[in-house]
């Protein structure tokens, strides 16, 4: 299961280094983002810097949606998704070679925007100790979250539109709980962090064990 | 249930059509009772007779998403997959989105009433609000056209994700706002304001609520069956219908002519006259 995790995030990941649609098109998106919102809330008032842990996860979360569906769409084309089930791979390792490729993106994703949000909306990052795990925990559940959805909606016309009503609802513990633990680093208070970062360990732990009983019987479909 | 036998009629005819009028005899009871014989209270006035509707909503959509999660499970568990399975779980997720919506809306009214404003971040109604997303979600997903078992499969999945956020959502939802304000008021709790008018009312609330679940359930459960049957045969009866006007013997089983469209004795779904 693990070799064929790390085959099948190799691959996506290498697509994503050729093809560089997340560095070229999902990276400058999710600046653009971190933009508008410094358009649609007033600058002078500091309430960039109050709301930058919000509006940072707002912006991963339209980001991952992004990711996701280029994900899922690497495996539309072609008739990949077939040759994928063909291959007599681990269906359990191909959805966490998905996660993980889908992860290993966002979370560069990530470090671009917190750079973001210091440089555009002053806010300073402490509590580096919380900030990180809450990053890994929510990327992780995110992705798993994401990867079933991307595949559900696999091959379906209207997919661009359906995943996100999909999605976001799932995703709308995440973004709290991570938001939340990222309030209480900035504000140097961690201690208010710790129950919001298990609540991301546990939907994090909760959708990759669901993911990988229940991917094969998502990929034995035609 | 009907479900573990797709062909025949667990419940018969006659049996659903008691149960409508067992649910209009129970709704018009609860409507009786919450306007005429019960009061207005001191605290809520007028607005405590919504404790006949809201409560009895509200609980009876969150066995409707449990039915769904179970019908889902019982789908994707290969020993027991039957279509029947995936045509229950969407019929009930489709009255428990109707009920949570219903539920959200009297909600609004009573909140307007006593806490003055239609909406508030309170860690339930946000819940709710979410799982009504959540479902919303579902419904869409099962509107794709597919094919029947990539549906129902795909269906079954994203059931299963969804009701696998709901504790999720609450705990969040709940350490969101417990954090700034108390919980909502508990109206299923009966306490001292709770006199015995407003007892039965809510009891025959619960009763009307839940004979209306069961008795939409079973009617959508069939119109389900009937729909999948119609996408299965309803080529063979259109090409059968032109066939027909030109004068040449239809190519199947001949359908018996049933203007209302329902199944015939014989087993076959027919139409109207095209």
């Amino acid at each position: 299961m693990w070799r064929d995790a790390v085959l099948v995030a190799g691959k996506d990941l290498r697509i994503e280094a050729r093809s560089r649609v997340a560095t070229n098109q999902v990276a400058p998106f999710a600046l653009l983002v971190l933009i508008l919102f410094a358009f649609a809330l007033d600058v002078d008032r500091g309430v960039l810097t109050k709301a930058a842990a919000g509006l940072y996860w707002v912006a991963v979360l339209f980001s991952a949606l992004l990711a996701v569906q280029r994900s899922s769409a690497i495996e539309a084309a072609d008739g990949a998704r077939d040759q994928l089930r063909l291959s007599g791979l681990d269906p359990a390792g191909i959805f966490l070679g998905k996660v993980a490729a889908v992860a290993v993106q966002l979370l560069l994703l990530e470090v671009l925007l917190g750079v973001g949000v210091v440089v555009l909306y002053d806010a300073s990052l402490r509590g580096v100790w919380l900030v990180v795990p809450t990053c890994i925990a929510a990327t992780a559940g995110l992705a798993a979250a994401g990867t079933l959805y991307g595949s559900l909606a696999a091959g379906i016309t209207v997919r661009e539109t359906l995943l996100p009503l999909l999605l976001l609802p799932v995703a709308a513990p995440v973004l709290l709980a991570a938001t939340k633990a990222w309030q209480a680093a900035l504000d140097g208070t961690p201690a208010d962090g710790a129950p919001w970062l298990r609540l991301l360990g546990v939907f994090a732990v909760v959708y990759l064990t669901f993911g990988v009983l229940a991917f094969g019987s998502l990929l034995e479909e035609s | 249930m009907s479900a573990s036998t797709p062909r025949r009629r667990a419940v018969p005819r006659r049996g659903v059509t008691a149960l409508g009028l067992a649910a209009l005899a129970a709704s018009v009871a609860a409507i009786v009772q919450g306007l005429v014989v019960m009061g207005p209270t001191e605290n809520q006035g007028e607005y405590s007779r919504l404790l006949v509707v809201h409560p009895p909503l509200a609980t009876v959509a969150y066995v409707a998403f449990g039915v769904t999660a179970l019908a889902s499970v019982l789908y994707l568990v290969p020993r027991t997959r039957r279509p029947s399975w995936d045509r229950l779980a969407g019929a009930s997720a489709e009255i428990g989105v109707v009920f949570t919506a219903l539920t959200l809306v009297t909600g609004s009214i009573w909140g307007h009433s006593t806490w003055g404003v239609w909406w508030t971040w309170d860690a339930r109604l946000t819940a709710e609000a979410l799982l009504l997303a959540l479902f919303l979600g579902y419904l869409a997903l099962r509107r794709v056209p597919a094919e029947e078992g990539v549906r129902a499969r795909r269906c079954a999945i994203a059931a299963l994700i969804a009701v696998l956020d709901v504790p999720v959502v609450h705990y969040a939802t709940s350490w969101w706002r417990t954090l700034h304000q108390g919980s909502t008021i508990s109206l299923t709790r009966p306490d001292k304001h709770l006199d015995a008018a407003h007892g039965v009312g809510l009891l025959l609330g619960f009763v009307a609520m839940t004979l209306i679940y069961a008795w939409l359930l079973i009617r959508r459960y069939r119109l389900e069956g009937l729909e999948s049957r119609y996408e299965h045969e309803g080529l063979t009866l259109a090409l059968d219908a032109r066939r027909a006007e030109g004068g040449l013997a239809p190519a199947g089983p001949a359908p018996a002519a049933d203007p209302v469209g329902a199944l015939s004795p014989s087993g076959s779904l027919t139409r109207g006259p095209a």
